[in-house]
């Protein structure tokens, strides 16, 4: 990196195919979302679940740098965490469609969605669920001596549970390689920050752990490469834990009931006026990554990987009714 | 205490009306009746039950809080202790598990420890129970482990008459009460009598009266097992129906009664098999005289030894339905000594 380069941080420190792989994640991410949405609206899902369209930035700049031997933990609204760590949108659609194929063989489905092969410990369906289990995974990178680090997501309503401080505090009293990542989409369900947190920036919160807090721009994919990449270099540098606040929005309501009362409209427009793919495409193809025709060559394909996988979970077998106790324990 | 209805008149309601009923009639008359949860304001709660309250009874009396069930039980025990009746929402009752520390050791322990010189008249809703496809942290039936701590009274309502007068029972009550709430139940209607009555804490309830066999079940079990009896009756078998409404304090002798009429007692219930409601169920029966009526041994029908699935098909393979109490109750109804 030179002194006169001043593009955007990711351009500067990614490669072309790096890049170009994190926009055809955040495409895979908008896509399966949606089709997740319709397949719950024509009746092949049940259940619920909590969508991240515009939070693909978030999900995606945050994993850029992640082999599969980094870990995840992740929250109800995880599908995006999932595709940004490499998992395959056709088993996960098989989760969703509550088969044997799936990730969780079924057994999970949406808010439990996980792909330990890729080091995704767990989407959570207990807010705040992940973040001490995310400060263990780091306990053993540095126990058994690895280089992994831990990426912790979790919500902005997620900063006000007991499991949050315990977490941020054994982490920093033991160093551990773990980076929090506040996903402050401004909103916990329908209560808004403003009403929840008693501080104006979540990261001001890491002051009390002793540990670095950033807040950036959640939507500017480069923003939250830069603060999560620093963070990842600190962690695996033996110093220890850091808080990354991505300020972002969800478009869609909180989960399938959301009647919404407690937004505007202007509100959400013009959050959706700062969609993060659309400026993180516009980038690339500003900077010479990509043109346009591979840009839309890229978003076809996430649109044919989505359909194959609904094709794919689909056609897939259910689990046996029979074995409703298998994976309890360990099998013998 | 007898059910008292003041007004005769009745509507039908659903189950959540006739929560959301019970709420507003305590609130009107009691001033220090407040209702604390997540999204329970303009959300209106995450089933709906305290829709528009908060228009009716502003920010003060009707409270969003944080994501913070520990510390939102705990703020509910304190202000119980001191003057307010808080009716504390837990999204699900599965979240009760994080506020564990607050119910199980403040709430329940406090009158006892203090010599009985204070009273912690709280009341917990659970929006409990599977069905929804929201899988193993969202799904669970714990009403069991409440069951197993003094100090603390546990409900089941069934009915929407029941959920209304048990409510303004367990707000009248000096102690910490848990309401479970079958998130099944809520859009189901039935007669409501208005006014303000309240059906007594630790009284069972004979759904259906039989004279062969006698099932046991609670919450929406009890539904369950009323369909299996009509179907049973077809089949020459008469079945009683007792809902149990109340699983600390339990009804010892509706339960004993039904048995020295039927000598048969088939125990159905959605929290998984193993500890629960059944075995606390067969052991009493065991340990009275009602045990040499018995003509065949007891059975228990419970949950899967397994967290609830997501598979909708696996998922309702998990807790008891129609068909499994149906043939459940025929094996007993066939079975000899
Ligand atoms: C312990 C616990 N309490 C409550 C809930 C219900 N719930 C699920 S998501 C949610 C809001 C979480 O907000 P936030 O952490 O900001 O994440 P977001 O939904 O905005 O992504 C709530 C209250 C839960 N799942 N777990």
């Amino acid at each position: 990196m030179s002194m006169t380069d001043n593009r955007p941080f990711a351009i500067r420190t990614y490669s072309p195919a790096q890049l170009k792989q994190a926009l055809k994640r955040m495409y895979l991410i908008r896509r399966f979302e949606e089709g997740a949405e319709q397949s719950y609206m024509r009746g092949l899902i049940h259940g619920t679940m909590h969508l991240s369209i515009g939070q693909e930035a978030s999900a995606v700049a945050s994993c850029i740098e992640l082999t599969d031997a980094d870990k995840i933990t992740s929250t109800h609204r995880g599908h995006g965490h999932c595709i940004a760590k490499g998992a395959d949108v056709a088993r996960m659609f098989a989760e969703f469609f509550g088969k044997e194929t799936g990730y969780c063989h079924g057994r999970g489905g949406s808010m439990h969605i996980a792909d330990v092969q890729t080091g995704n410990l767990g989407a959570n369906g207990i807010v705040g669920g992940g973040l001490p289990i995310a400060v263990g995974a780091a306990l053993s990178a540095k126990r058994l001596g690895r280089e992994d680090v831990t990426l912790c997501f979790f919500g902005d309503g997620a900063n006000n549970e007991g499991a949050f401080h315990e977490a941020l505090n054994m982490a920093a009293i033991w160093k551990l390689p773990v980076v929090f990542i506040c996903e402050n989409n401004r909103y916990g369900m329908s209560t808004s920050v403003e009403r929840s947190t008693a501080v104006r920036r979540i990261s001001d919160r890491a002051a009390a752990y002793s540990m670095p807090g950033t807040t950036v721009d959640g939507n500017d994919f480069s923003a939250v490469a830069e603060a999560v990449h620093h963070a990842i270099a600190r962690a695996r540098a033996g110093d220890g834990p850091s808080l990354v606040e991505n300020l972002t929005y969800r478009w869609r309501g909180h989960s399938k009931s959301d009647r919404n009362r407690y937004r505007t409209k202007e509100e959400i427009e013009e959050w959706m006026g700062r969609d993060p793919i659309v400026r993180f495409q516009a980038e690339l193809v500003a900077h010479g990554i990509l043109d346009e025709a591979e840009a839309s060559a890229i978003a076809d394909a996430a649109v044919s990987d989505v359909e194959q996988g609904i094709e794919f979970a689909r056609g897939s077998a259910a689990p046996a009714i029979g074995e409703v106790t298998r994976y309890v324990y360990a099998e013998a | 205490m007898d059910v008292t209805v003041q007004e005769a008149s009745t509507r039908t309601l659903s189950y959540s009306e006739a929560i959301r009923e019970a709420m507003v009639l305590a609130m009107e008359t009691d001033p220090t009746v407040i209702l604390m949860g997540e999204d329970i304001g303009v959300y209106g709660g995450a089933f709906q039950v305290t829709l528009d309250l908060v228009d009716r009874f502003g920010p003060e009396r009707v409270m969003d809080t944080p994501i913070s069930e520990l510390g939102g039980a705990g703020v509910a025990v304190g202000a119980a202790l001191t003057g307010l009746k808080p009716i504390f929402e837990f999204q699900f009752s599965d979240f009760a598990t994080l506020a564990m520390e607050q119910i199980v050791n403040q709430a329940a322990k406090l009158r006892y420890m203090l010599g009985g010189e204070a009273s912690v008249p709280v009341v917990f809703r659970m929006p409990a129970g599977s069905g929804t496809g929201a899988a193993a942290q969202h799904s669970q039936s714990l009403e069991a482990w409440f069951g197993h701590v003094p100090g603390l009274k546990v409900i089941q309502p069934s009915t929407p008459e029941d959920a209304k007068g048990m409510l303004l029972a367990a707000l009248a009550d000096p102690d910490p009460v848990l309401v479970f709430e079958h998130k099944l139940l809520y859009k189901m209607k039935g007669e409501v009598p208005a006014g303000h009555y309240t059906t007594p804490i630790g009284k069972a309830a004979i759904r259906r009266a039989g004279s062969d066999l006698t099932i046991v079940a609670a919450s929406i079990m009890v539904h369950r097992a009323i369909e299996a009896a009509e179907q049973l009756v077809t089949e020459g078998v008469s079945a009683e129906v007792i809902d149990l409404r109340s699983i600390r304090p339990i009804d010892h002798e509706t339960i004993l009664a039904s048995v020295r009429k039927t000598g048969r007692l088939l125990i159905v219930y959605e929290g998984v098999k193993s500890y629960g409601i059944g075995a606390e169920i067969s052991a009493m029966v065991a340990e009275s005289d009602a045990f040499d009526f018995l003509d065949a041994p007891i059975l228990r029908l419970g949950g899967a030894e397994a967290p609830i699935p997501y598979n909708p098909d696996l998922e309702r393979a998990a807790v008891p339905q129609v068909d499994s109490i149906l043939a459940a109750a025929r094996r007993l109804a066939n079975r000899e000594v």
